[in-house]
């Protein structure tokens, strides 16, 4: 085939973002991996990893950041689990402005507004530190919560609800066997937006904690800039890649189905 | 009734909370003072030497929003352009497989958290011996920002008459002329959300950039925020600058708002 042929055919096109992905995606990922297995004489070794396993200070980080997170994620759906109910529901129709105003607050800088939380607590002569922290990573994760959750149960379909009120099922019960399950694939993204982000945050937590508590994020990010410290910082990211890997595999398999239904 | 009352009630009581932090900061971009919670008096003074210059740290404040801005537009342009071809290539990629995978990888840098696209970038620059700057950081955000584009132009595909672009070619037209005059203004809605998407990620970005700025000094208004923080006190012209930010992005999302509205009663 010549290459006017080629690039007639619009399959073809996808090649240099395809090779884009390659370079700068694929291989910089599998460099993480690369590195981690590798000590400073450049030897094969998992040294890395058995230093993470030993040392109290990385696991205690690594745990406490993954009882943040949960506590954040928990905290994110028991708050904003009612209000995308709420704003999607036509009844209590509240308009598509309080939404844009849920939003918002998403596109702003994350630094700005983990320094705005800092204002708020300094003007109310707060202390800053762990309530700071989980306040402050519900306040700026919030809206990925909300979002996602809004969106599945504004989708779900009304002769659903209408049906079951057909049969003789009151409100509790259309919430209880209808909305609450359909919506699980919005609580699973916005869990996928809340937990993954928090547990790898490293600048959030310094600002909010006056750097008296530290997150897995600020580990990698210490170790990382150390070129000496480089090799046990990539190996800290691929422990953190596995559980991304495995958070999303948990969850791709509930949107598969949703897919899939959605197709028909 | 009551229960309307009542969750009126409670979004309200949730949008004061979520607000406040941001109302503390525009209130006290009005006052000259060192740090929040002290008010010395009504003043545009923060706006002023923001504008002029006379800032603390001004000519790093100011080329650090430059540079923002710059980073953004070109990432921006970049992403919008490889997204809707990679969008049109996949959308005709038959074998299902294959699409499957580019989707696969494509949705990676949308999962990932930003410290694991920024450190794998960082790996691979020091690994080809590429010391960080614009260069850098514009290839990171285009890696961030391009899935969004290809998400944003591929319904529009699906909307569009498969056939137009063949016909194109039958009457003569080549590919990039078929490109430019077909299918170009089918997806062009989508091109613009998605180079919209891409910008202000981009301009939101902190983790990325941190991690392929490189030691120059090339800073971005997140950097150089995170720095001031880092130090200890923030530089009060940043009130003001965030006070300017919030309120546009408040119109720019109005603004879009608007128009997929006006796009969703046009074509029901």
């Amino acid at each position: 085939m010549t290459i006017s042929k080629l690039v007639m055919k619009r399959s073809t096109w996808a090649v240099p973002y395809v090779l884009f992905l390659v370079i700068f995606v694929v291989l910089p990922l599998i460099l993480i991996a690369v590195y981690a297995l590798r000590g400073n004489d450049g030897g094969f070794t998992l040294q890395n990893f058995a230093k993470f396993a030993t040392q109290s200070e990385s696991i205690n980080t690594f745990i406490y950041s993954i009882s943040i997170a949960i506590l954040t994620t928990a905290l994110c759906i028991l708050i904003g689990y009612p209000a995308a109910y709420i704003l999607a529901n036509s009844e209590l129709s509240t308009g598509r402005t309080m939404v844009v105003l849920f939003i918002l607050p998403m596109w702003i800088n994350i630094l700005m507004r983990s320094l705005a939380t800092v204002a708020l607590f300094d003007f109310m002569h707060l202390h800053l530190g762990e309530g700071a922290l989980v306040f402050g990573l519900v306040y700026d994760f919030l809206p990925f919560m909300i979002y996602p959750i809004y969106n599945t149960i504004q989708k779900i379909d009304k002769s659903y609800i209408e049906a079951s009120q057909d049969l003789g099922a009151n409100k509790k019960e259309v919430f209880k066997r209808i909305i609450l399950p359909l919506s699980v694939p919005g609580i699973v993204s916005g869990i996928m937006m809340v937990f993954l982000p928090t547990i790898s945050t490293f600048a959030i937590s310094e600002i909010l904690t006056l750097n008296t508590k530290r997150l897995f994020g600020s580990i990698i990010q210490d170790n990382m800039m150390l070129s000496d410290k480089m090799n046990y910082g990539a190996a800290l990211s691929l422990i953190m890649l596995i559980i991304i890997a495995i958070t999303s595999v948990l969850s791709n398999n509930e949107d598969d189905d949703l897919n899939e239904g959605g197709l028909i | 009734m009551i229960k309307k009352y009542l969750a009126k009630t409670y979004l309200y009581i949730l949008l004061t909370i979520l607000y406040a932090p941001i109302a503390i900061i525009i209130i006290f971009s009005f006052t000259n003072s060192k740090s929040i919670g002290e008010w010395k008096g009504f003043s545009f003074d923060l706006y002023a030497s923001l504008f002029s210059g006379e800032a603390q740290h001004a000519s790093t404040l100011s080329s650090a929003i430059t540079n923002t801005l710059f980073i953004a537009l070109i990432a921006a342009t970049i992403s919008m352009f490889l997204g809707s071809l990679a969008a049109v290539g996949i959308y005709n990629t038959k074998n299902k497989k294959i699409r499957k995978s580019i989707q696969f990888v494509n949705n990676i840098p949308m999962i990932n958290p930003d410290i694991i696209t920024g450190i794998s970038l960082f790996l691979l620059f020091v690994s080809l011996g590429i010391s960080g700057g614009y260069i850098s950081v514009i290839i990171a955000h285009i890696v961030f920002c391009t899935p969004y584009v290809v998400l944003s132009v591929t319904p529009r595909l699906s909307r569009m008459n498969p056939n137009i672009y063949e016909a194109a070619l039958d009457l003569g037209a080549t590919p990039f002329q078929a490109f430019k005059k077909v299918i170009i203004p089918e997806i062009k809605p989508g091109m613009l959300s998605g180079f919209i998407l891409a910008f202000t990620l981009s301009i939101d970005d902190f983790a990325v950039t941190l991690f392929t700025k490189g030691s120059d000094g090339l800073e971005t208004l997140s950097t150089y925020i995170y720095a001031d923080a880092r130090k200890g006190g923030l530089t009060p012209e940043l009130r003001a600058l965030a006070s300017i930010i919030f309120l546009t992005v408040l119109i720019l999302l109005i603004f879009i708002n608007h128009r997929a509205n006006k796009l969703k009663s046009n074509n029901p």
